[in-house]
């Protein structure tokens, strides 16, 4: 990269880390979007020369940004989730876009599998039965066990089949649903949603979230999951419907549930917090020192690659 | 097999044999008084009698040829002398630390544990902890139901409470490579750990690295996992020389026994950083947890509930029946005695 690269301008649509932005300083001049109470009188003033925009999963580029940055190259996010970019108009205007594939994948299965064993065995509940001085009272309560279950995974893409490698060394019995069935899997596959959630005690929700899967957990879903199935999501908040999940929860029609992610962010339904059998995260599955620093080291290196006529590292479109 | 219901079976019952019961056991309350039951034998429940036990035992257990100990009743010297005609005693948990072996071999009287029955969810509860401990777990899921929002939003860094430390590549040292120990290195291999152990003696079909000193296995992991048993030579082990070689990175988890760590030197090296954190279902002094660890976000917490699943307790009353019925009828017991070292 040579110095001319200073004078392209980055805009960060939304905070990542301290890292990511030392990081793009290094090579570029970047805007941060939160810093301006004004941001349509921001993008107004500068958007002429914005070629640039790094998001994450909380947010991204949606068609009236695009719209309103004629000089748009690419759009880099600091997640594998895509929802946040209409990747439609990007590849109609011929902008590209890149990802961080891969390198949370170890992370977020590992607490897909944390968030199954903290609800079966209630370990945060009785983490604080401890810390309350319950445990002078009385023995704590009897949990359910993880080993030898049904795991039913929806979207058997990256994630998913580390989940399910993982569940396989606790003995699981593994199912899923994706659009399409994949080729040399040992696992059951289900065509059909409903019939997943039916026949396996925990369903993974790790498909990406799409106009298609919205809401793809459903009341049906959820009510053929059951009064003793849990329902565990890594992937968006969207693609369960969070109203239909708090009423069968509150209404015992679902065992319990493990969420990293919600509809709102960072809002979470208030019913949920008093509930002991649900296990609720700020959206932290990538969330280790290891891979938001590989996760920001590939956006820079994305953005390098492509001011430098070079082939981007992880490209979408 | 059938439970035996009392009534009208009363004059078959009398010639049962029976099994002597110290305490009732938790899962008469958690599942009901027949769980144990069977038509092979019944039950002499000591705790029914007005009489103090060593009376009671004159009395009434001179014929009685075993003994179920459950809930942790201890089965001394004293106990055993005033029961000439036991063969058996059976015990509900894997531990044996509650029973007088030597006096056991002494007399000749098979001792029968619940041999591998726990094992699975030991193990799970290990990784739970780990898991939770590595990637803050109990202590977001707190955060959040406190209402109290993360500083991402205005900060743009992650999260107040501390980012998560990645599980994939980190070395596991596993203390103690039995039943439950297997287990875990088993499910920590799928996660992309790399495993090594120390244990009594190295375990010639095992591929991990054996380490013969657990201080030197602490030198050369990032998280120690304490699956042994406790004895006199693993009182105390985890001290404050293996603390230190484990080193301001690693983490322990203890599904073992409490006193196999000192836990003064364990708060000790959690207050002041000098290990990142620790998961214990264990502690010296149960239910007493050092006030110390209450207030710490790097340590998870759990009341000695590693065993507490419905599907287990179920399986544990199958076996301990099972075993019982073999004694009985003469045949050789599901569960062989485990030496307690």
């Amino acid at each position: 990269m040579d110095n001319n690269s200073n004078n392209i301008i980055v805009l960060m649509v939304c905070p990542v880390s301290n890292y990511l932005e030392q990081e793009i300083e290094k090579s570029f001049k970047v805007f941060k979007l939160w810093h301006f109470e004004d941001k349509e009188q921001f993008i107004n003033t500068h958007k002429d020369s914005i070629q640039a925009v790094v998001g994450s999963a909380a947010a991204g580029a949606d068609a009236e940004l695009i719209e309103s940055l004629p000089k748009l190259e690419i759009v880099a996010t600091c997640s594998v989730g895509l929802d946040k970019i209409d990747l439609a108009r990007c590849k109609e205007k011929g902008i590209r876009v890149a990802n961080t594939p891969d390198v949370l994948t170890d992370d977020v299965a590992d607490l897909a599998i944390g968030l199954i064993l903290a609800v079966l065995r209630r370990i945060c509940e009785s983490d604080r039965y401890v810390r309350s001085g319950e445990w002078k009272k009385g023995e704590f309560k009897m949990t359910t066990k993880f080993t030898g279950k049904s795991v039913g995974i929806l979207g058997m893409g990256r994630i998913g089949t580390v989940i399910a490698k993982r569940a396989e060394a606790f003995d699981c019995i593994i199912g899923y649903n994706s659009r399409t069935e994949k080729p040399n899997l040992n696992y059951k596959y289900y065509p059909n949603l409903i019939d997943l959630a039916s026949n396996c005690q925990i369903l993974v929700v790790a498909c990406s979230l799409t106009e298609e899967t919205q809401h793809i957990v459903n009341r049906q879903v959820i009510n053929a999951l059951g009064p003793k199935g849990v329902l565990i999501n890594i992937g968006r908040g969207l693609l369960v419907d969070e109203h239909e999940l708090v009423s069968a929860l509150l209404q015992g029609r679902l065992g319990g549930a493990g969420l990293d992610v919600f509809e709102h962010e960072p809002d979470v339904p208030e019913e949920l917090i008093g509930l002991e059998n649900v296990v609720l995260l700020p959206h932290v599955a990538s969330a280790t020192v290891e891979t938001r620093k590989a996760m920001a080291d590939l956006v820079v290196g994305n953005l390098q690659a492509h001011f430098g006529k070079k082939p981007l590292l992880t490209p979408v479109v | 097999m059938e439970a035996c219901h009392g009534h009208g079976k009363e004059k078959e019952s009398q010639d049962l044999p029976r099994v002597l019961l110290f305490k009732p056991p938790p899962d008469f309350h958690l599942f009901g008084d027949e769980c144990f039951s069977s038509n092979k034998f019944k039950f002499l429940k000591a705790w029914e009698s007005p009489l103090p036990l060593d009376q009671f035992l004159k009395t009434h257990a001179q014929s009685v040829e075993a003994i179920l100990s459950s809930g942790g009743a201890p089965v001394t010297a004293e106990t055993l002398r005033l029961m000439p005609a036991v063969r058996l005693v059976m015990t509900t948990s894997a531990g044996l630390n509650h029973i007088d072996i030597a006096e056991c071999r002494r007399r000749g009287i098979t001792v029968a544990n619940t041999g591998n029955v726990f094992s699975e969810d030991v193990a799970d509860l290990a990784v739970g902890l780990l898991i939770d401990l590595l990637r803050n777990i109990s202590a977001s899921d707190r955060f959040v139901k406190q209402w109290l929002r993360p500083r991402q939003a205005a900060e743009g860094d992650c999260y107040s409470l501390g980012i998560g430390s990645k599980l994939g590549g980190k070395r596991v040292g596993i203390v103690g490579l039995g039943s439950i120990g297997s287990l875990v290195a088993k499910r920590l291999d799928a996660f992309g750990c790399s495993i090594s152990y120390n244990s009594r003696t190295k375990k010639p079909s095992v591929s991990y690295p054996f380490y013969s000193n657990v201080c030197e296995l602490a030198a050369n992991c990032d998280i120690l996992i304490i699956c042994c048993g406790l004895t006199a030579e693993t009182h105390h082990m985890i001290n404050k020389q293996v603390l230190s070689a484990l080193g301001k990175e690693g983490v322990v988890i203890n599904i073992g026994r409490g006193p196999i760590i000192d836990e003064q030197e364990l708060v000790r090296c959690l207050v002041q950083g000098e290990i990142k954190g620790a998961g214990l279902d264990v502690f010296e002094n149960e239910p007493d947890v050092p006030k110390e660890l209450l207030a710490l976000d790097n340590v998870v917490l759990s009341p000695h509930c590693a065993i507490f699943t419905w599907e287990t307790f179920k399986d544990r009353q199958k076996l301990v029946v099972e075993n019982l019925e073999a004694f009985f009828s003469n045949k050789p017991l599901l569960t062989k005695i485990v030496d307690n070292d």
